[in-house]
């Protein structure tokens, strides 16, 4: 027995001595949703964080957690990433938004940066990508390739940002075809392969003809690719699941912003209580190489992505009417951020009702 | 094919892997053995089979991997709790804890990889009928391996001798151990089933479901797979209906939240879950049938005594 507590203590020694050796760097930890292989949104954070370790892997070291379900876990995974020395956490899904805020606040010399949020603190930032305006080009898009007029939008659960990119897809249709119709099927989930797979083939069944998503799996575009019709990638380049079916994809790209971060944490800039907000044309969203649709409308997609990266075009830009017939933008009037992080209602056009 | 047909084949796609682990489950609990850890063998078959087919270039030979890789896994479970009696539910989590983890770190070189679809049945002019063709004719093979358990199993339980035994053991293994039958050993047999039927289950998420590996694909699969096995009241038949009203409710939902008629959809994704309970609770209400098919032996560990 006193063997085995002698070998007990040893490996604890030696456990602890090796963050010691390494004191001199700094530790930057991530808390992820999914697997970070998911072919979608958490990988899309993982590509980055192997950016930080490529560019400022002298000076940082990258940790993270996956599987990190939404809730309580996600406070006790967060906590313990900000006692184990953590000098800067990244935690990567909407859900984790009042979590982390608790957590930030027991512990004030630990800086906390939450993607997709609302909810600040002095050690607390959101980060936050403009899906939406990828959503506008491929709505755009939907409108001028599909040919029964309706697309398939598989949602996950109705928080602003989903929200957001619903009605930046319908704005962007509705540009091409005022009468553009929109079918939405809430999953209830971010990551469940089979039941995208199924929204899927529901919506190809009651006729839609361009599929996007709000979800994780690349089984949505698989199933096009099956069934022969058109659809988006999510978050990464869906191609090999759709070398037919994808016409382009928004793609995530948070490498560059991680290494910003990072690196004004190194040289002592770093600052809380700010909501970031980059869009395409800081390229914390790429669009992905645009394909199988005819040129004409490929030239138009690279036309409107370039407004929109030099500022001429805003998605949400008046005159937009709600669903319920209420005017919410006049005409040449764009939309707050502020409005726009709490949306929670549908523009006019969309096919379904929104989920309270 | 038209949109009815569509439908169905669809329902069918959803239904089937929850039959099969279901089916598994079922014959090991009759044994008298409770192993929660469906979802990790599950997991363990979708990737082993998806990488096996990958490597291979054979769907065949990842179905074939996935049975052999379940069965192999479950001996895992099968050898605590079976030779050295550790408590089943703690053993059973977590064989799904190890199941999940492993699966990840075997698939990490395969995520985003175009997966290989198992093919399905044609036969033509059959396969080509309306209405009926596709679905009864052209199917995928892991569809009618599920149909076909069904009646193999039923008929193994109920009108065999060995089928018998097993059940005899499940209610009481003290008696049947002093009958010198040997009840590690059809354990044994009947967990590697389990892990077999499991690892199927898995591969028809990964070879035909939706062909392609993701981390944790099964999503909670195996566990509604072990909840259809306790609300079907262990009764085969039972668990094939549980399953496909499970597939056609999630389905169904589907469709209505498609047709934008404006009912919650947070109500609607729980309507399987409710009526599957619901009706399964509704057919198993005889409390005499029911507890005369629930195995009284479920989860207790069994030591001879001699």
């Amino acid at each position: 027995m006193k063997k085995i507590v002698f070998a007990l203590a040893a490996v604890l020694a030696a456990g602890v001595s090796v963050p010691a050796m390494a004191q001199d760097k700094i530790k930057a930890c991530f808390v992820y949703i999914g697997p970070k292989t998911d072919g979608g949104w958490t990988q899309a954070h993982d590509v980055g964080r192997q950016m930080v370790d490529k560019e400022l892997g002298e000076k940082v070291e990258t940790q993270f957690v996956e599987n990190v379900p939404e809730g309580p876990d996600a406070e006790r995974v967060i906590e313990r990433f900000a006692r184990s020395g953590c000098a800067i956490v990244f935690t990567t899904s909407f859900g984790y938004m009042d979590q982390t805020l608790a957590v930030a606040q027991k512990f004030p010399d630990v800086k906390f940066e939450h993607a997709t949020g609302y909810k600040t603190a002095p050690n607390l930032t959101t980060y936050n990508s403009r899906f939406y305006e990828g959503r506008y080009i491929i709505g755009q898009i939907a409108a001028k390739v599909s040919k029964t007029g309706v697309a398939g939008y598989i949602a996950s659960f109705p928080i602003p940002e989903v929200v957001q990119g619903i009605n930046a897809f319908t704005l962007g249709a509705q540009t091409v075809n005022p009468d553009f119709k929109l079918k939405v099927v809430w999953v209830n989930t971010w990551h469940d392969a089979g039941k995208e797979a199924d929204a899927a083939k529901a919506l190809i069944d009651q006729g839609v003809d361009i599929l996007t998503q709000h979800t994780d799996s690349a089984a949505p575009m698989q199933i096009a690719e099956e069934r022969g019709i058109k659809a988006f990638g999510q978050a990464f380049d869906q191609i090999q699941a759709g070398p037919k079916a994808q016409m382009t994809a928004i793609i995530d790209t948070w490498g560059p912003y991680y290494v910003k971060r990072i690196k004004m944490v190194l040289d002592g800039t770093w600052k809380g209580g700010e909501s970031s907000w980059d869009g395409l044309k800081d390229g914390i969203l790429t669009m992905a190489p645009y394909t199988n649709m005819p040129d004409d409308v490929k030239k138009a997609a690279e036309e409107t992505e370039a407004q929109i990266k030099s500022g001429e075009l805003k998605p949400f830009t008046g005159p937009i009417t709600k669903q319920d017939g209420t005017e919410w933008l006049k005409a040449g009037e764009t939309a707050d951020d502020k409005t726009l992080l709490g949306l929670n209602f549908y523009v006019k056009g969309v096919d379904d009702k929104l989920p309270q | 094919m038209g949109i009815a047909e569509s439908i169905l084949l669809t329902i069918a796609t959803a239904a089937t892997p929850l039959l099969i682990a279901a089916l598994g489950e079922l014959v090991v609990e009759r044994s008298g053995v409770l192993n929660l850890g469906v979802e990790g063998m599950m997991v363990m078959g979708a990737v082993c089979g998806f990488v096996a087919a990958a490597l291979t270039g054979s769907p065949w030979l990842g179905v074939l991997a996935a049975i052999v890789v379940g069965a192999l896994f479950s001996l895992l479970f099968g050898f605590l709790t079976l030779s050295v009696a550790t408590n089943q539910v703690a053993t059973g989590l977590s064989l799904t804890l190890l199941g999940l983890g492993l699966s990840g770190m075997i698939g990490e070189g395969f995520v985003g990889q175009a997966g290989q679809k198992l093919p399905s049945l044609y036969i033509p002019g059959l396969s080509d009928l309306p209405l009926v063709g596709r679905l009864v004719f052209g199917q995928d093979p892991i569809f009618y391996m599920s149909i076909a358990l069904t009646v193999g199993i039923m008929w193994f339980l109920f009108r065999t001798r060995a089928g018998l035994t097993l059940r005899s053991i499940g209610d009481n293994h003290a008696s049947a151990h002093a009958l010198g039958i040997p009840v590690i050993a059809y354990r044994y047999l009947a967990v590697m089933f389990g892990g077999a039927c499991a690892g199927l289950a898995g591969a028809h998420l990964s070879l035909v479901y939706t062909p392609q590996w993701v981390e944790n694909m099964t999503a909670g699969r195996g566990w509604i797979a072990l909840a259809l096995v306790v609300f079907a009241s262990w009764r085969p038949l039972r668990v094939l209906a549980g399953a496909y009203l499970f597939g056609a409710v999630t389905i169904g939902q589907i469709h209505v939240q498609a047709l934008g008629y404006g009912i919650p959809s947070q109500l609607l994704s729980s309507l399987p879950y409710l009526a599957t309970i619901v009706v399964l609770v509704l057919i198993s209400r005889n409390r005499r049938l029911t507890m005369m098919n629930t195995p009284a032996s479920l989860g207790r560990a069994f030591v001879p005594d001699r």
